[in-house]
């Protein structure tokens, strides 16, 4: 190529005053970062930031209609029951990632739960651990196997998990028996006292504290590290500010959980103090599959296969083996999440409505910002989107409002989820066609 | 690093490249990559790197091959020719272990070999630009380029920084330097860009045949070029190539030789210097030509 050709053609001659690296991989302040961003979300990828929004809204409208919405002992329920749901859109991600639907995590979730609490009835008196794993075990057997089928039988994984829905329904009218139910509030059975304590016991306040400082200079430490690391090797990264104010996040948001759940929550006069077990527990699983899936192997080959099959398949990708193993992953996670349903309640009933968690967990995950499309999602829209759910139903209750109402609310919520997730799949696929 | 140290071997034939890559940081001069010398078969011609013969497809009551005998020699660009529905894209699938054929021999260094998957095609040093480019739309540049080849840490976790790194390396060289960013969704990326991108994600590996499905057609003039300087440069360091145009100006300012496709039959098949511009239309559109450019028919 000669130079003439080089002073002719305006990409060359800025090619040839040396190969620099484009401007955003060296963006340094917020605003340069905000450009990129815009970038993003007209590629359909609006960010957390719409269901933060909504998640405020609604904490707010509540408050203000319900003084007694921002009590303590509110919230703190508030967060337990959430859990469930945050727990159960986590697992949906995972097949929803793939463009993938899984009608059965209500009720597999129900397995989950009448396993563990099965173990640990005076006739079995398992410890707790093993419970809780052959329950877990089980469930991940039962994703398995309807991930095999759907792959291996091409079938749509909507009508496999539809006959899932009413099988392990079955199963667990059969596992419940005549009683219908296995409690769980027995003070006696180390196991029982184990599973409710998830939900209804309480860590220490001052080891919370402490807790809370050593997770958020963890989490501070890694993130300032990885992106200063990337930011000196001139490698794609986030600006300092936008390092730092998300470290400032973490630790406002952290604060403002321990210091709710410090507070004196009882009606009366023995205090009741610390976080219940299962917030943490919650915060486990989201950085758990936060990291299986953006940062290993697997994860990014599920966003493979979620946006493009062929183009997977072809970079040598096993397409198989990946829903595989994502439906066991759901089936995994929505066993734990029917866990935490046993604890909140003190006991697995047949009185369960698999039904309707299956769809609170596809609404809760959709809200949180994945995609019902395939290839977009991240476990933290669970954890946001479970909250929004959680949020709207105990603030209608406290409202007064029956559950229709909760119902109507939940569905006029999921319908803007979904409108905002169509608008924006339409916006970024038009772009490509213009392209084309 | 074994993309950007193959990088900085495809760069080493213009002197420009050079200091562009010194000022990447790839460090080391580039070595230059010992000529594969093609050996002699029992015929004494030379035996090619890659050898179909009879290879047959179809799709249902579509005939898409029948019967291709194809060669591709080391160190030469072979076009590959035909119409639009001729079967160019479903031999490249072929090779590539997409389409495993029903019947027919393929010969990987004079060795019989069975390519049943992209995996395989990968192995023995395939790598294909794809017609419809086979992207991720949902991941970023550097996720596509790395697509199924991700590089690790401790076998589980990515390697991000790296492999950033290697893919900022390639695009470099290949002039890709209108993207915004490296880490944009390619749902972002102009019809240009997203070729760019395929293209710099085959010729990143080690490899020794590529293949590109009609490479240029969404590119600038500029980037055309520079596809066609690529071309040169991996054929000049011993590569086979395969690349499939209908622009038959493509066709002849880079190609060796030519293969025509007709209705799924290979019905030419010679050194660039056998056919011109008015036979090749000939077996494009009827599978003969009357005329020949220089006395031969394949
Ligand atoms: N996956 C498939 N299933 C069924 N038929 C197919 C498939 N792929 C290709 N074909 C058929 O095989 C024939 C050859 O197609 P091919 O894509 O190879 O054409 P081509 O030469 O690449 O044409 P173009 O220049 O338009 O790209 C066509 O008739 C096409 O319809
Ligand atoms: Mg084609």
């Amino acid at each position: 190529m000669t130079d003439s050709q080089a002073a002719s053609d305006p990409t060359l001659a800025v090619t040839a005053a040396a190969a620099e690296l484009p401007p955003e991989l060296e963006a340094q302040s917020l605003g340069q970062y905000f450009r990129a961003w815009l970038v993003r979300v007209r590629s359909g990828d609006a960010g957390v930031l719409p269901v933060v929004a909504a998640l405020v809204l609604v904490l707010v409208a509540f408050s203000f209609l319900n003084p007694r919405f921002l009590i303590p002992y509110n919230l703190v329920n508030l967060f337990e029951q959430s859990a469930v749901f945050i727990v159960l859109a986590m697992a949906e991600g995972f097949v929803l990632l793939l463009g993938e639907i899984d009608l059965s995590v209500g009720y597999v979730a129900a397995i989950g739960g009448a396993v563990a609490a099965i173990l640990v009835q005076p006739a079995y008196n398992c410890p707790w651990w093993l419970a809780v794993g052959a329950a877990l075990g089980l469930c991940a057997a039962i994703g398995a196997l309807q991930g095999t089928i759907i792959t291996q039988l091409r079938l749509p994984s909507f009508v496999v998990t539809l006959a899932g829905y009413l099988s392990w329904y079955g199963l667990l009218l059969l596992f419940l028996g005549n009683s219908g139910q296995a409690p769980l509030n027995s003070d006696r059975i180390d196991g029982q006292v184990f599973i409710h304590g998830i939900v209804g016991s309480s860590s220490d306040p001052t080891m919370t504290w402490i807790g809370l400082v050593v997770v958020v200079v963890i989490f501070g430490a890694v993130l300032w590290l990885r992106d200063s690391g990337r930011r000196r090797s001139g490698l794609v990264a986030p600006p300092v500010g936008l390092t730092v104010l998300k470290i400032l996040l973490i630790a406002l948001a952290g604060f403002a959980v321990v210091y709710i759940c410090n507070m004196d929550r009882s009606f009366s006069a023995n205090p009741v103090v610390g976080m219940p077990w299962v917030i943490p527990l919650v915060i486990v699983v989201l950085l758990m599959w936060t990291v299986l899936l953006e940062q290993t192997w697997y994860g990014r080959h599920v966003y493979a296969v979620g946006g493009n099959p062929e183009a997977a398949r072809r970079a040598g990708i096993s397409v198989s083996r990946v829903r595989i193993i994502a439906f066991t992953l759901c089936s995994l996670t929505a066993g734990l999440g029917g866990i935490l349903y046993a604890s909140w309640l003190g006991a697995m009933t047949t009185n369960i409505n698999g039904g309707q968690y299956v769809l609170y967990a596809v609404a809760a995950a959709v809200i949180g910002g994945t995609s019902l499309f395939g290839g977009r999602g991240r476990a933290l829209h669970g954890l946001l989107g479970g909250l929004v759910i959680g949020a709207i139903n105990n603030g209608m209750f406290m409202l007064g409002f029956q559950l229709q109402w909760q119902l109507i609310a939940t569905g006029l919520v999921l319908l803007a989820a979904v409108t905002i997730d169509a608008l924006s799949r339409r916006s970024a696929t038009s772009g490509v066609l213009t392209h084309a | 690093m074994l993309g950007s140290e193959w990088m900085s071997r495809l760069a080493s034939n213009d002197p420009k490249d050079e200091v562009m890559e010194s000022m990447t940081g790839t460090v080391g001069l580039p070595e230059s990559r010992p000529q594969e010398k093609a050996r002699p078969d029992s015929a004494g011609g030379t035996e090619p790197l890659l050898k179909l013969r009879g290879v047959s497809k179809h799709f249902g009551a579509v005939q898409a091959l029948y019967m291709v005998d194809l060669d591709l020699p080391a160190g030469q660009v072979t076009a590959l020719c035909g119409d639009n529905g001729a079967g160019k894209s479903v031999l490249t699938k072929c090779i590539a272990g997409i389409h495993p054929p029903e019947t027919g021999e393929m010969h990987w260094e004079g060795r019989l070999v069975h390519i049943r998957t992209p995996r395989d095609a990968a192995h023995l040093g395939i790598e294909t630009v794809y017609q419809d480019l086979a992207l991720a739309d949902n991941l970023d540049i550097v996720q596509n380029m790395f697509l199924g080849r991700e590089r690790l840490s401790g076998g589980v976790f990515l390697n991000e920084d790296d492999m950033e790194r290697a893919a900022a390396t390639t695009l470099a060289s290949l002039k890709v330097t209108t993207v915004r960013s490296i880490r944009q969704p390619v749902a972002t990326l102009s019809g240009g860009q997203r070729q760019a991108v395929a293209v710099a994600k085959a010729v990143m590996w080690n490899s020794k045949l590529v293949i590109l499905d009609e490479p240029t057609a969404a590119l600038g003039v500029a980037q055309t070029k520079m596809v066609q300087d690529l071309v040169r440069r991996l054929k000049d360091h011993g590569l086979a190539v395969m690349i499939i145009s209908h622009n038959l100006n493509d066709v002849f300012a880079v190609a060796d030789r030519i293969a025509v496709l007709y209705l799924g039959r290979m019905v030419a098949q010679d050194s660039i210097s056998a056919f011109d511009r008015q036979n090749v239309v000939d077996y494009m559109t009827t599978g003969e030509s009357s005329r020949s450019a220089s006395g031969r028919r394949a």
